[in-house]
């Protein structure tokens, strides 16, 4: 990377907008918003050639505290957001931030397409297996026999989402897991995420300290994937289906061409484009 | 010069090659130097179910179909029987059918029309290749005067692709069902002016609509295919490219809209189209483009509702939605031409109002707008662009304190673009104070409530608003497609020395009290027109405006079009106290 | 917190490479103690983000005197991951996941302990292992004050008394927004 630019060297903090989080103390949230100024204070990326895009959810407030530019949206509907961005301004890094639930119930129709579409972007997904913003429901990641959610006191029974097996058969192009409890290795792998083509997707276990402070205990149980990331995407889908959901790095470097359709005039006159109406 | 036309309404099922017959035929006729219109009107089937063209030519430009249809052809004419009520006839109306194309429908001896048969199958089976829509398109430009070159000269642009024995065996056919077509019938093809010297053009409400947009300066569109907005988009599609822009088939609505959020808070100009169904899935985020001042422009192409209703049918059942279907106090415009050529103008013009406010705009066309073919005049050009109101800026540097969402006193405040050094914010639908930060303060709310308020009240939006044409203490109020017929059915009235005032309304919201208590000015009696089983419209009036005592309502739901004639109708009934 | 001992894999061979050791530690001591003091504010609990504002302010102090240290210098310029903490992360610069809402003042000091002890434990493993001469002293020196602040948080402690069980109890439960 070039350190050396005409513009001045911007430090992680340099990265962040001043505005103080409202997540609880403790919450893994904040590691993660420490990665995220990390890795693009690695890349040095200008903030204002950044877009933070957001849905609803405790993660999703993540726009609001970096000194990019952001968008907060409506609940699910950060990909289409950031979709829509990107596809419009090709020349800007942007990177989605949100939860579980926005991300796989609520955005699940987005997620499996905007795997498929392979934009070029970056979707940071901070999974804590629970909708804290609400008081702890069950989200579609939680574990069948978790018994605290109130709307599933019994526990939901159902088999919890493999966002990242789903993500690889969908067609993401860059796969990996990390641990908010290590911030600087999430800051490498977020850096990683935004530099390679199309649409990467880096799922963060990030604990809810208020509804599953259970979850405190995964920085002693995640450890590094024992292989190098692959680009066999069969290769992948075993790794991924076999693992139990703790072993951090990236998995996947797939190599499918992003969609980015050029945004180039061809006509002088709009005029032109009338002509087909003459009689 | 007064108004001559010609109704004529092509049926058929199964393949029969109708609608492809009725673009040739309105082609030809445009060719001939006349106006004209072509409604497409089809069963559910997407292959082979019945089908027919409603097709009126005039010496004039015209924007809705007659009272009824005085040439009929049933290449198919069990198929005829589903149109009956889309198809008036008159005892000097002739329907030319096959005898050995399937039975006649039952309802088809109700018909006060001349039967008369034309063995167009047969025809087609003596020439190669021959398909009974060229002996039957022979037929009808026998029987209304066209040439036979002329015929000829639109089956060479128009079938050519498909080669040359083709584009014979269609010759020959058209020749053998214009030979048959000479002594059919008498006819008397009222006299059309060769109008040469204005420019004229064909085109679809979809296709102005999508014009609009892109004079407008739209430069990226997200949508779902959904009947009957999706020609909007494959029109789109084709052109955008070559504009520099580019349309996105979503996965979604929600996906729809959402991109156009995104891409327009990233500086493109952007619309989606929909119909009833995808607007309802649309509006939470219409609503986020409201809080967060995203300017998008929704078109919604309204068909039959609720529900999936009569999805290929018109209706103007989406005014409640789209005036009130947002959650939360959200200001927002809401706009529908009521024309064809009106289809370009009035997208146009939102594109510029969501540009300049800074706010969302839904567009209410319709299907009978969207997919009606007209042969009209060349819609004139507009000069305003899309603008938005950026930050000043200095040394490429947006200026210090940028303020996203500050008070001013216009309420729009400047945008900036992500790129912009300096103009760094985060878009929020949740409530947010001046610099956009999160906020729960009930000033902040108030504050920003009224400033998205403020905004769209105080605009200038000039005499677009609405259109207010002739005069009188009579008048007719209405909106959308429903104003065709109205105009047709108060210039007849004028002929007649009867001079009665329309109100045309292009801006449903925000409203406009003071510019509507002067149009209303002198109005003692108002006939409210709308194709609305709830009599939406008549609601919506009610609650922005203050009507006159005397104040009626013509409602019915869609998809039966109103007629010149019954609107004239309930208008000499005004007296007699049998109105509703 | 750093639950693992700095071992094994760290080997620095220059001083410059210390210092900027040194100077990453001390930022990320900056910046995790002024997210607390913030986090402790957004959560009304005003004194222990007076606190942590105060430590905040020391860290910052520390940047200074490793800045000086450091004057005429080339420091190399590594990313966060660069830095070859044994635990990955660095020693003053983790444990967020410790801080809670109703934290008093002798938790947020014995999580800064933490941090500084850590410290000690890297710097004294750097003059334990390095070859380098200079980086051996300055090592050393690093250790002295690093128990220094160690000592300081120790009396700081002592005007606190350690909390009873039950400290984090909420009587209301947790908000929807």
């Amino acid at each position: 990377m070039n350190r050396n630019t005409a513009c001045p060297h911007i430090e992680p903090r340099g990265y962040k907008s001043g505005v103080k989080p409202v997540w609880c103390p403790g919450c893994g949230d904040f590691g993660v918003l420490g990665s995220i100024t990390k890795a693009l204070s690695g890349l040095q990326i200008r903030p204002e050639s950044t877009a933070i895009i957001s849905g609803i959810g405790c993660s999703s407030r993540m726009p609001t505290y970096l000194s990019t530019y952001g968008f907060h949206g409506v609940h699910g509907r950060a990909l289409s957001l950031a979709t829509g961005l990107k596809v419009a301004r090709p020349d800007l890094t942007v990177i989605a931030t949100g939860g579980d639930g926005d991300g796989f119930s609520i955005g699940g129709n987005h997620f499996l397409h905007t795997c498929r579409r392979n934009t070029n972007m970056t979707y940071i997904v901070l999974d804590n297996q629970v909708y804290g913003m609400t008081k702890g429901q069950a989200s579609p990641t939680t574990e069948p026999n978790w018994e605290k959610g109130k709307l599933t006191p019994s526990g939901t029974g159902i088999n919890p989402f493999q966002p990242l097996v789903v993500g690889l058969a969908s067609g993401a192009n860059f796969i990996a897991r990390c641990s908010s409890s290590d911030s600087n290795g999430t800051a490498r792998t977020i850096m990683e995420a935004i530099r390679h083509p199309g649409f990467s997707m880096v799922q963060v276990l990030s604990p809810c300290v208020t509804f599953r402070p259970e979850q405190r205990e995964w920085k002693k149980l995640v450890q590094p994937a024992p292989v190098e990331a692959t680009s066999d995407a069969a290769q992948a889908a075993r790794r991924l289906l076999t693992d139990k959901g703790l072993f951090t790095g990236i998995l996947f470097r797939g190599s499918r061409p992003p969609y980015q359709p050029e945004l180039k005039s061809s006509i002088e006159n709009i005029a032109e484009l009338e002509e087909e109406f003459c009689l | 010069m007064s108004r001559q036309s010609l109704s004529i309404a092509l049926t058929g099922s199964g393949g029969s090659g109708v609608m492809t017959m009725g673009n040739m035929l309105l082609e030809a006729v445009a060719k001939a130097g006349w106006y004209g219109i072509m409604t497409r009107s089809a069963g559910p089937q997407i292959r082979g179910g019945e089908a027919a063209a409603l097709i009126r030519v005039s010496n004039m430009p015209i924007e809705s179909h007659d009272d009824s249809f005085d040439l009929v052809l049933a290449i198919d004419p069990a198929s005829m029987g589903r149109f009956v009520a889309e198809i008036p006839l008159r005892p000097d109306s002739f329907v030319i059918s096959d005898p050995q194309g399937g039975r006649r429908s039952s309802s088809l001896p109700e018909s006060p029309a001349k039967v008369i048969d034309l063995p167009m199958k047969e025809l087609a089976k003596s020439v190669k290749g021959g398909r009974p829509n060229m002996i039957a398109l022979g037929a009808i430009a026998s029987v209304i005067g066209l040439s036979e070159t002329s015929i000829f000269a639109i089956l060479k642009t128009m079938l050519e692709s498909k080669g040359a024995d083709a584009l014979g065996a269609s010759r020959t056919c058209v020749q053998a069902g214009f030979a048959a077509g000479a002594d059919l019938l008498e006819f008397n093809t009222p006299q059309m002016q060769q109008d040469t010297d204005t420019q004229r053009w064909g085109i679809t409400g979809n296709e102005a609509a999508g014009l609009g947009a892109v004079r407008g300066g739209v430069r990226f569109v997200a949508a779902y295919p959904i009947t009957p907005a999706t020609e909007v988009l494959e029109w789109m599609a084709g052109v955008l490219p070559s504009v520099g822009g580019v349309l996105v088939q979503a996965e979604d609505e929600l996906a729809s809209i959402n991109q156009i959020i995104g891409a327009s808070f990233g500086g493109l100009p952007s619309l989606t189209a929909t119909s009833g169904p995808g607007l309802a899935l649309m509006t939470e985020s219409i609503g986020l483009a409201v809080c967060s001042e995203v300017p998008v422009v929704v078109l919604d192409v309204m068909r039959c509702g609720p529900s999936t209703g009569i999805a290929t049918k018109t209706e103007q059942s989406d005014l409640n939605i789209a005036l009130n279907g947002l959650h939360g106090d959200a200001p927002h415009l809401v706009l529908a031409p009521s024309s064809i050529t009106d289809c370009v103008f009035t997208t146009q013009w939102a594109v510029h109002l969501a540009e300049s406010l800074q706010a969302p705009a839904i567009v209410l066309s319709d299907q009978s707008l969207g997919q009606t073919r007209a042969i009209m005049n060349r819609p004139a050009d507009i000069t305003f662009m899309a603008r938005r109101s950026v930050p000043a800026q200095s040394a490429g540097y947006v200026e210090e304190n940028y303020t996203r969402y500050a008070i001013g006193d216009s309420g729009v405040s400047p945008m900036a673009i992500p790129g912009q050094p300096g103009g760094q914010y985060t878009a929020d639908g949740l409530e947010h104070s001046q610099s956009g930060a999160p906020s729960s303060l009930p000033e902040d709310h108030l504050a920003q409530l009224d400033k998205r308020q403020h905004k769209i009240s105080q605009f200038n939006y000039g005499e677009h608003w609405a259109d207010i044409e002739g005069s009188g203490e009579l008048a007719v109020i209405s909106w959308g497609s429903t104003c065709g017929p109205i105009r047709e059915a108060l210039a007849r009235m004028r002929d007649q020395g009867q001079e009665i005032r329309l109100i045309a309304i292009r801006l449903l919201a925000p409203e406009r009290p003071s510019e509507m208590a002067a149009a209303l000015v002198g109005v003692k009696r108002l006939l409210v027109v709308e194709q609305s089983h709830s009599r939406q419209f008549h609601r919506y009036l009610r609650a922005a405006y203050d009507l006159p005592d005397e104040t009626r309502v013509l409602n019915r739901p869609g998809p039966l079009p109103f007629r010149p004639a019954e609107i004239m109708a309930r208008l000499d009934d005004w007296g007699e106290g049998t109105g509703s | 917190m750093n639950d693992k001992p700095p071992g094994g894999k760290i080997d620095i061979r220059s001083s410059e490479e210390l210092l900027a050791y040194a100077l990453a530690m001390e930022i990320e001591a900056v910046d995790r103690f002024t997210d607390l003091a913030d986090q402790m504010e957004i959560h009304n609990n005003q004194e222990v983000a007076d606190l942590f504002r105060k430590l905040a302010e020391i860290e910052g102090k520390h940047v200074e005197n490793v800045n000086q240290a450091s004057q005429g210098k080339q420091l190399p310029t590594l990313l966060a991951w660069e830095f070859d903490w044994a635990s990955g992360e660095s020693p003053e610069g983790g444990s967020l996941e410790d801080a809670h809402y109703l934290m008093q003042p002798w938790h947020a000091i014995e999580l800064a302990m933490q941090g500084e002890r850590h410290a000690v434990a890297f710097f004294r493993h750097v003059a334990d292992t390095s070859s380098d001469k200079p980086v051996v002293q300055m090592a050393l020196e690093l250790v002295a004050e690093e128990e220094e602040h160690v000592a300081l948080l120790e009396t700081w402690q002592q005007r606190f008394p350690r909390p009873d069980d039950g400290w984090d109890d909420d009587p209301d439960p947790p908000a929807i927004l």
